[in-house]
């Protein structure tokens, strides 16, 4: 099925001062339109037209790399604004994820840690994860459009790290982003969501 | 974050960036901890490359971005004697022999580093043409500076995520161009790099955001020939290095 550009789900301003209405717009209205608009010529004549999204993602990773860089950012970029809220972040955790982060990941501030590491140390342009694999919290990192789909896992939480969703707001301060990013922007409940789908 | 300033762009910035906002326009100079690589100074002001380049992405560039691979690079290094005794291209080309625990962090910074001082090197010009035996090369092997461009600017805008294109010169002065992701460079295939343009969106996203082919198109207005002339000289008399 075709790729299309969803609307953000708050206006662009919604996010200030952690992310500017002026990083929301170029990175949605450019950015994932790009992706979108290049998806859609890419799946012509690729054999995966009628699959899903998820789908195309996964099938052609490792077989048809511009096809796969487009679908995952795609994907990746759906997911992202859900992914965040005015006056998201924090500590208050849907209890479901609290016992979750608790066992598996040692606990909020370990994963809040552990997290931004995995962010600041993806070198180059990708993504730092929240993913759930056999069963277990774990946190990963990928590069590019990569996501954990093509790694067995389910993507419950993502952060942009490419260097167009902070340059505008942080400059060089990726982790002062990573920082922001988790302590008030996460929307709890949707990563929740994808949680209760996915077991 | 306890130190937050909005601007009026609805910038936000911790305490470190404010520092560097406050230094605008007075050269800052990032001191790397000791070890065998420095930070060398930009040859020009920051503001040399303007308009096509703007003054506040060549500081932020050098003094933040470069800085900190020659910093880690160093790091690296101070774990390990033996690889910091060997000059950069040395490394880079020989990754592969490096101690398995430092290997990526020499193949992201030593190629960070290398990258960024070839680079600083090649700009600061005004654009214009290559003159008699680069230009007769160019036209050789590259079918001549109109399409050296256009083949450039496709490779560059081509290169997903982070990562530089390259115009390499072999040692019989015979020029190719190659794209490589993140900061990998040809000297990690032993080959020589005549002049090379970062597409990282740190390189143009203050500027351009997301155009980045506007940016390699722009980026030749900068480029000084003179420079590169001399690193085709050096390529063919063996004794360029990074």
């Amino acid at each position: 099925m075709a790729f299309e550009l969803p609307p953000l789900p708050y206006a662009y301003d919604a996010l200030g001062p952690y992310m500017s209405a002026e990083t929301l717009e170029y990175h949605h209205d450019k950015h994932h339109l790009a992706y979108v608009n290049n998806g859609n010529n890419l799946l012509k004549d690729s054999g995966l037209e009628g699959k899903s999204l998820e789908e195309i993602v996964k099938e052609s990773y490792g077989k048809n790399a511009g096809l796969f860089n487009n679908a995952g950012q795609h994907f990746n970029h759906i997911h992202f604004w859900k992914w965040m809220k005015p006056n998201g972040g924090g500590k208050s955790l849907p209890g479901k994820l609290q016992a979750k982060i608790d066992s598996d990941l040692g606990g909020y501030d370990k994963f809040r840690t552990d997290f931004v590491q995995a962010g600041v140390t993806q070198f180059g342009s990708g993504w730092a994860w929240l993913t759930l694999k056999d069963g277990k919290f774990v946190i990963t990192k990928t590069p590019n459009g990569e996501n954990p789909l093509v790694h067995g896992g389910v993507p419950l939480l993502g952060v942009d790290v490419w260097e167009h969703s902070y340059y505008i707001d942080y400059r060089n301060l990726r982790p002062k982003y990573l920082e922001a990013f988790v302590d008030s922007l996460i929307n709890w409940d949707y990563v929740l969501e994808l949680y209760e789908a996915a077991v | 974050m306890t130190t937050v300033l909005t601007t009026r762009r609805g910038m936000l910035f911790g305490a470190a960036a404010l520092t560097l906002t406050a230094c605008t326009g007075t050269r800052v100079r990032a001191q790397a901890p000791a070890g065998p690589f420095k930070l060398d100074p930009l040859p020009y002001a920051p503001a040399a490359n303007e308009p096509h380049i703007d003054a506040m992405t060549m500081e932020i560039h050098h003094d933040r971005h470069h800085a900190a691979y020659v910093s880690n690079l160093n790091a690296a290094l101070a774990q390990n004697g033996e690889a910091a005794k060997l000059p950069l291209q040395d490394i880079l080309a020989k990754l592969g022999e490096m101690p398995e625990a430092i290997r990526t962090a020499l193949r992201n910074n030593g190629g960070g580093h290398a990258n960024h001082t070839m680079f600083w090197q090649i700009m600061g010009g005004k654009g214009g043409a290559p003159a008699g035996e680069l230009a007769a090369a160019v036209e050789r092997d590259l079918g001549g500076l109109d399409k050296l461009q256009t083949d450039f600017n496709t490779a560059g805008t081509r290169v997903f995520g982070s990562g530089w294109v390259f115009v390499t010169v072999t040692r019989e002065g015979k020029l190719a161009i190659v794209a490589k992701p993140n900061q990998d460079t040809p000297l990690m295939d032993g080959a020589r790099v005549l002049m090379g343009n970062d597409v990282w969106e740190h390189a143009y996203y203050l500027k351009y955001q997301n155009k980045r082919a506007d940016y390699l198109k722009a980026w030749w207005n900068v480029v000084n020939w003179d420079k590169v002339a001399e690193r085709y000289a050096a390529a063919k008399a063996g004794t360029l290095t990074i």
